[in-house]
């Protein structure tokens, strides 16, 4: 590209760069020159239909705004001009005019753009005498509190639905003062990504729900802060009143989340104050969980650490641990004697250890997700997995990227999918091998014909200059995981790309870079839950949510001691765990986060630990000593991760498959098979107590899903009973029909209430009518 | 000279018969002295005295929660607490005073945009037992809306008779 010419432009007398095209209030906002504004926002496209950025331009009849004036070559600007200035205070009057004097009720106050440009602009005295206009609230569900009448029509919501979240969910019926802005069908919101919408309204017409009415934007304190429930690790603030988390705001980083955050990051907070958090150490005594001293009940678990034969010792660590935990509990495994330490709790399949990539990642920065040209999504509905990974996909998709994708269900995306294979999760291999096949490449062993379907995700991949293949959060759960890995490889290499996993959770890359792993004599996840341990150690880990497969686990915890690091006391936790070491929550505890990129994100703590919670690497910190391990006395957490960063020293992520071993695929053919994989708000133990989320209709409702002629040959219908037997285990559940679901399948995820009295979230399952 | 003046002033007691002549003439003036409690002072209407929280005529409680009282006060006496009512409007789940913070500035009052939190002209309380709330030195919501319920009347006479100036 040629060098970018520059122009210069002359705003207040102040000469200023700029280049063609752009807008002039780009380069006042580049100058630090403030112009007031409510509907032009840096992310969304130009409206221009709030006035409020009317500024005087040399030569022209009437004050231009600043927002849709072209800049070009020795513009003369004046931005605070009598007349310039005359147009915003008449802008300002007029905005005025049918926005309520409420602000005393009103949850933006202190925060309000239309407040400060009031304070600016405004007269302090009304003379619109006439009644005001009032505009019926709608309830767009339990995430954002709607006020109307306070709207002023700068239509930052609707265009954020059309142009970000690519859902148009909001829109604005009526013209002049009868403009409204809504649903206009009442339903509500259901985007991943609505929270954001609370930002951006200028206005208190649209806050947020969890949060109203409980506190002033002048009564908290703001944190920086990293969000931890997905690979992407936005930047958020965290706003804390009192030294309690009062809500989550996004922090911009054009490198990671842009502007925006996940409604998960946003609201998640909800469950750190949740009833079942723990708040004091606890202690298995007679049969019965009792309250007693930390310093007591470190000694205890010391002991029994110390007592536990080696190979019979195990950890299981949460992929959202922080890189500062992680690396402390890997010390006291293998300090003790133990290498059975594992982070992949989800994962489905460990028969491709030998192949396992050094440092599996997304296997290209965010940014670069935008400049793809052809996207082969293999088990992922990305879209609700990592909304903000998703977003960049969609902006490739708008420039004209083709994203085609194989899915047991066929997920509904906010862009158009090319191509969707929409089979069983036994056959996902054989579609994924059919593709590989079409394109030429090695197949793994796996004899299949490939059909048209393949041929065109083939072609499609083959004819783009940057293709992409994805793995998504079901594949990694998929029992031939490691197969449907090494077919991802296979084509994208033979199609020229790359390909790429999304990892389990927020700090996936950190686990391997701590290295989360077991070590050579050590057992996987999968193997811990097979041959049993004599004592296991959790940390951070729902053991009837967090794991593939909640029966085996729930075997193990039978049989173990357990030892657990929790912030929340789960019913199997409660029915099991023999020593309780209430830790402090996300927020309140400091670390480091890595996400799919490779970003390491430190952050502090910013609120203070419930009840007698303490942090986790402080913990762990004292287990050290208490076993007389040797260089265990760190100071902070920094100390930890500096000691860790230097042992490991520069890491280079790396997705290249280490052997080309492929296992035989094991998912078999069954008559009704069930689909596993695991619901946007249900992937951690945080989300999951968040009740805001857990009421949006992104959360799992308790049942199972079946295509409905698959539901018609069994007799069921919606609405209805059915009872589910895998293996030797039933349950019973309300049936819903859903035709993306693929036919001869149930999708029921693990995760959700109800998952946790089967097995693994795949094989074969039987539904009778209940 | 002056050493004579001295002498004969000094032996007659001048100076103290002028100081008794002063009390004597106030001995049977008429006498300043309230008898405390039987006797009070009255008291203007802009009087900063103990606090109270209105009501409006219909019963509800005038406090929206917007919290600017809490803001303006000089020493941090106030804590509030909200959150949305069953009905869905703004309201206090706490609102407490500490007295013994409370430096009676009358900013509250000032800020208040509903006329909800009051100074009254209530000057007469003590604190004796600080284990039971309603005895200590935190005005707590109920007491602050009891105290508007019993001098409801004198309070909107006050602000009637202060409107001109506000």
């Amino acid at each position: 590209m040629a060098e970018e010419q520059t122009i210069t432009i002359e705003v207040d007398g102040r000469k200023l760069e700029a280049t063609p095209g752009q807008m002039l209030i780009e380069v006042t906002d580049g100058a630090g020159i403030s112009v007031p504004r409510f509907c032009y926002h840096k992310k969304l496209s130009i409206a221009a239909n709030c006035r409020m950025c009317l500024v005087e331009v040399e030569n022209a009849p009437k004050p231009l705004p600043a927002c849709a004036t072209p800049v070009a070559d020795g513009m003369k600007v004046w931005t605070c001009s009598p007349l310039a200035r005359e147009a915003q205070k008449g802008t300002m009057e007029f905005l005025l005019i049918n926005h309520p004097l409420d602000c005393p009720i009103c949850d933006q106050g202190g925060e309000c753009e239309l407040q400060d440009v009031a304070m600016g602009y405004g007269k302090g005295v009304s003379r619109f005498v006439e009644a005001k206009r009032v505009v019926k609230d709608e309830d767009i569900g339990s995430l954002i509190a709607t006020e109307m009448t306070r709207c002023i029509h700068c239509t930052r919501c609707v265009r954020f639905g059309e142009e970000i979240a690519g859902m148009r969910e909001l829109g604005a019926v009526g013209r002049g003062e009868h403009t409204r802005i809504g649903t206009y069908i009442g339903k509500s919101i259901a985007s991943e990504l609505s929270g954001n919408v609370i930002d951006l309204c200028p206005v208190g017409a649209l806050t947020s729900k969890p949060f109203r009415f409980r506190a002033r934007a002048w009564e908290m304190q703001q944190h920086d802060g990293i969000a931890w429930h997905d690979g992407v690790g936005s930047n958020i603030h965290i706003h804390t009143r009192r030294h309690q988390v009062m809500r989550v705001v996004p922090r911009d980083n054009e490198a990671v989340n842009e502007t925006w955050i996940s409604d998960r990051d946003r609201f998640s907070y909800q469950g750190l104050y949740s009833g079942d958090r723990l708040e004091k150490p606890l202690m298995r005594v007679d049969g019965e969980l009792r309250e007693v001293e930390w310093q007591k009940l470190l000694i205890e678990v010391a002991e029994l650490l110390k007592s536990t034969e080696t190979d019979r010792l195990g950890a299981l660590v949460s992929p959202n641990a922080t890189l500062e935990e992680m690396y402390l509990a890997k010390r006291l495994m293998n300090g003790l004697g133990s290498d059975s330490i594992d982070h992949r709790l989800r994962q489905g399949d460990f028969r491709g250890e030998a192949a396992e990539p050094a440092l599996p990642w997304l296997g290209l920065r965010f940014e670069e997700l935008e400049n793809l040209d052809a996207t082969l999504l293999v088990g992922s509905w990305l879209r609700k997995d990592q909304p903000l990974l998703n977003h960049r996909l969609r902006k490739s998709v708008l420039a004209g990227a083709k994203v085609m994708a194989i899915n047991p269900v066929d997920h509904l995306f906010n862009y158009d999918l090319d191509e969707t294979l929409v089979v069983a999760p036994s056959v996902m291999v054989e579609a994924l091998a059919g593709v590989a096949a079409a394109l030429g490449a090695d197949t793994a062993g796996v004899s299949v014909e490939p059909g048209e379907a393949h041929r065109r995700i083939a072609d499609n991949l083959k004819a783009a200059e940057r293709p992409f293949v994805l793995l998504g959060t079901l594949a990694q759960m998929h029992p031939d995981f490691a197969l449907l890995r090494r077919l991802a490889s296979d084509i994208a290499s033979a199609a020229g790309g790359r390909y790429g996993t999304v990892g389990e959770g927020a700090n996936s890359t950190g686990a391997r870079i701590a290295g989360i792993l077991p070590g050579e004599k050590g057992l996987n996840t999968a193997a811990m839950l097979e041959q049993g341990l004599d004592t296991l150690m959790l940390l951070d880990v729902e053991p009837e949510f967090d794991l593939a497969n909640p029966a085996a686990m729930g075997g193990l915890l039978g049989k173990a001691k357990v030892v657990t690091l929790s912030t929340h006391l789960s019913p199997w936790l409660e029915a099991h765990a023999d020593f309780v070491l209430p830790i402090a929550g996300k927020a309140e505890t400091a670390g480091t986060l890595v996400n799919l990129q490779g970003d390491l994100q430190s952050f502090r703590g910013v609120a203070r630990p419930v009840g007698e919670a303490r942090p986790a690497w402080k913990v762990l910190r004292v287990l050290g000593n208490l076993t007389d391990l040797a260089d265990f006395d760190y100071e902070s957490s920094d100390e930890v991760r500096d000691e860790l960063m230097e042992s490991v020293g520069e890491f280079a992520l790396d997705n290249t498959l280490r052997s080309q071993e492929a296992p035989p695929a094991r998912l078999e053919k069954a008559e009704l098979e069930r689909i596993g994989g695991v619901p946007i708000h249900a992937t951690d133990m945080l989300v999951r107590r968040a009740q805001a989320l857990q009421a949006t209709p992104d959360a799992w409702k308790e049942g199972m899903r079946l295509h409905p002629e698959t539901a018609a040959s069994l007799g069921l219908e919606e609405g209805g009973s059915a009872v589910l037997k895998q293996g030797d285990r039933s349950l019973a559940l309300a049936v819903t029909l859903d035709g993306r679901v693929a036919a001869g399948c149930v999708w029921l995820p693990t995760g959700v209430p109800g998952s946790e009295g089967l097995g693994e979230g795949f094989g074969a399952v039987t539904v009778e009518k209940a | 000279m002056k050493s004579v003046i001295y002498y004969i002033r000094s032996l007659f007691l001048l100076e103290l018969w002028k100081g008794m002549s002063v009390t004597g003439r106030y001995l049977f003036k008429k006498k300043f002295t309230l008898n405390y409690p039987e006797q009070k002072a009255p008291v203007s209407p802009r009087f900063r005295g103990l606090h109270a929280q209105r009501r409006y005529p219909n019963g509800e409680e005038r406090c929206i929660a917007c919290k600017l009282c809490e803001a303006v006060c000089p020493a941090n006496a106030i804590t509030i607490e909200a959150e949305p009512r069953e009905d869905g409007s703004r309201r206090t789940t706490r609102y407490d005073i500490d007295l013994f913070k409370c430096i009676f500035c009358g900013f509250c009052e000032e800020s208040c945009p509903v006329d909800a939190i009051v100074e009254t002209r209530v000057y007469e309380y003590c604190f004796e037992d600080f284990e039971r709330a309603e005895n200590a030195h935190i005005m707590t919501k109920e007491k602050l809306l009891a105290m508007g319920d019993k001098y409801e009347a004198q309070i909107a006479a006050d602000r009637a008779v202060q409107a001109r100036y506000r």
